[in-house]
């Protein structure tokens, strides 16, 4: 293909990305950053983390991490009350709190895309349906729930990964529907039409791009929540059990060392809120970014 | 009033979906009366709370006298202690409305004003300090804030009590944990609700009455922006429940919070049940309230029916 000849200069590339970089508030920049590395930790901990998440190393207990009295540059993060590597661990438990979060965000994002969609295609009976469980699950406390639905029918993998989809969908479904019964009396949903395409392409491949901005927006808004959803079941135990670790369940774990090791405590902890924090940042930037007209 | 009348309706609808999933989930993990009686019972004991909650009974007559049960306050006995579920719960009930009610009265009350200075000297260098201090508050993990002041006050200060509740300097640290994230939330809803009023025409009339600063502000502005406020704030109420849960957890506050935790722990189901149908009451009726407070500041609402979208 020849390229087509450009009449203004325009940097292009590496540089243009840059330029458009340098308009980006600091805080902005510092919350990309973070959420970079944390998803660089959740594809690539096991290849960057120093030791097993699990190894024991009794001569090395409770060491405290780098600037304090008594650290090794062995265990620049110290050491748990196993002598297990804190570093490694906040890796592993990252790259599991991040994961299923993750998963977790996209699935409801899927579930309640899908169910806006039919709403607002089928109206009448489904639409009352459906509308009437966003109504429930918005109004009971999705955390309560999961919390009786893991003593009902125990804990596994399945049943919490599938507690952590249904968590927030019904905020993508509100916004689909009412996207969707908009946007289709819009002139090119309807022109589209005119040409006879059938209505799942039109919802795909036209109305879906259109109103993909306000999803993303939610998403950045959900992902936070989800992610605080899986911390917060597992620091109570009852998510992310040992043998397995999570941000949550290490920091379960560190609150009974609080006088002796308060860095156990600490170290996921912050790891946690900077994540939801640089979620948050991102969020309110592309929130205002994608609308100037929404405020606050 | 046909408003009251769909509220109403509503409420019923979602008591109804609840009480049916406690109902059908139950059934489906197998056979209710051994779960809802401790595990060291013996057959004529179970065949009698058997024959009593009609489990031999069909389905559908099984879900009646579910209902029947409910009402009788009849939620099976916790196997931890052999008490009654219910009274198990209640005896809670009032720690976790006090540590609850605090946190919102703290959110409220640094809330509003942050929201509203924040909203009056908009982007300004006190707007921005204000905004961005909220999403550091609402970023910030609940059990994680918990865990620093504990730290911070009882480890290194040894100012106040990690845990319990016998005092007043117990209920410090717990409300606050609570209350802080809800603050920073209902500073950013009263912000962009009080920018949105403060440039309505009813604003520029008052001013040209000669009404001075403040009662513009007390009298026009602040009724009209608490409208969304509310609202939000009746959203809410679940997620405080919530976090409430974890909050009673990491100070030990002996709430239905920390009961509950701990049932779902050691699988106490009779206990998670009461507890589940007792929480969807409190959602119900704060939905309630505030639907009658909304009607209260927004006149137009009671006039409108019901036809008030989220």
């Amino acid at each position: 293909m020849t390229a087509l000849p450009d009449t203004a200069p325009r940097a292009t590339g590496p540089s243009r990305v840059l330029g458009k970089l340098s308009h980006v508030p600091v805080m902005v920049l510092a919350a990309m950053v973070f959420l970079i590395v944390m998803l660089g930790v959740t594809f690539f901990a096991q290849v960057i983390q120093p030791y097993d998440f699990d190894y024991i190393d009794l001569m090395n207990r409770m060491k405290p991490p780098a600037p304090l009295e008594g650290f090794t540059w062995a265990h620049p993060l110290g050491t748990d009350t196993l002598g297990r590597d804190l570093l490694s661990r906040l890796l592993v438990g990252a790259q599991t709190s991040m994961a299923l979060s993750l998963l977790g965000t996209v699935l409801g994002a899927v579930i309640g895309i899908a169910l806006g969609f039919v709403a607002a295609h089928k109206g009448r009976l489904w639409d009352e349906a459906i509308m009437a469980l966003v109504d429930f699950q918005a109004a009971m406390p999705w955390f309560i729930v999961a919390l009786a639905v893991l003593a009902f029918m125990g804990n596994s993998m399945v049943v919490f990964l599938a507690l952590m989809a249904l968590f927030g969908w019904e905020g993508y479904a509100r916004i689909t529907r009412g996207l969707v019964i908009a946007a289709r009396e819009q002139g090119y949903a309807l022109a589209v039409r005119g040409l006879g395409a059938k209505p799942r392409w039109i919802y795909i491949r036209h109305v879906l791009p259109n109103i993909a901005g306000p999803l993303l927006v939610q998403l950045t808004i959900n992902f936070p929540n989800t992610i605080l959803f899986e911390t917060s079941l597992s620091f109570l135990g009852l998510g992310i059990r040992p043998p397995m670790t999570s941000l949550g369940q290490m920091l379960g774990e560190g609150r009974d060392y609080l006088i002796s090791a308060w860095w156990l405590a600490v170290v996921p902890g912050a790891v946690i809120f900077f994540t939801t924090l640089s979620m948050s940042i991102l969020g309110d930037w592309l929130r205002a970014k994608l609308d100037p007209s929404l405020e606050g | 009033m046909r408003w009251i009348t769909i509220k109403t309706l509503r409420a019923a609808l979602t008591m109804w979906l609840v009480v049916t999933f406690v109902f059908f989930v139950l059934r489906a993990t197998g056979d209710p009366a051994a779960i809802l009686l401790p595990d060291d019972i013996d057959q004529a004991t179970l065949e009698f709370y058997r024959e009593k909650w009609g489990l031999t009974a069909p389905l559908w007559e099984q879900y009646v006298s579910y209902w029947k049960a409910l009402f009788h306050g009849d939620f099976g006995i916790s196997f931890r202690n052999n008490m009654d579920a219910f009274a198990l719960v209640w005896e809670r009930v009032p720690k976790t409305a006090l540590l609850g009610g605090t946190a919102l009265l703290i959110a409220l009350v640094i809330g509003m004003p942050l929201g509203i200075l924040a909203a009056l000297y908009k982007d300004s260098w006190l707007d921005r300090v204000i905004m961005t201090t909220a999403v550091f508050g609402f970023s910030m993990p609940n059990f994680f804030l918990g865990i620093l002041l504990i730290l911070i006050f009882s480890l290194q200060l040894r100012m106040l009590p990690s845990s319990g509740s016998g005092t007043a300097a117990h209920l410090i640290m717990p409300a606050l944990t609570l209350g802080t994230g809800f603050a920073a939330q209902i500073a950013r809803y009263t912000r962009s609700s009080m920018i949105e009023v403060l440039i309505r025409p009813y604003m520029r009339t008052a001013r040209s009455k000669g009404a001075g600063p403040m009662r513009r502000l007390a009298q026009h502005a602040l009724p009209n922006a608490s409208v969304p406020v509310v609202t939000i704030l009746g959203f809410k109420v679940g997620e405080l429940l919530g976090w409430a849960v974890v909050t009673e957890t990491v100070f030990a506050w002996p709430g239905i919070g920390r009961l509950l935790t701990h049932s779902v722990a050691v699988r106490d189901l009779a206990v998670v049940q009461c507890i589940m149908i007792i929480l969807a009451l409190t959602m119900v009726f704060s939905n309630m309230i505030v639907d009658l407070i909304y009607g209260w500041l927004d006149p137009r609402v009671r006039v409108g029916a019901g036809t008030a979208s989220k």
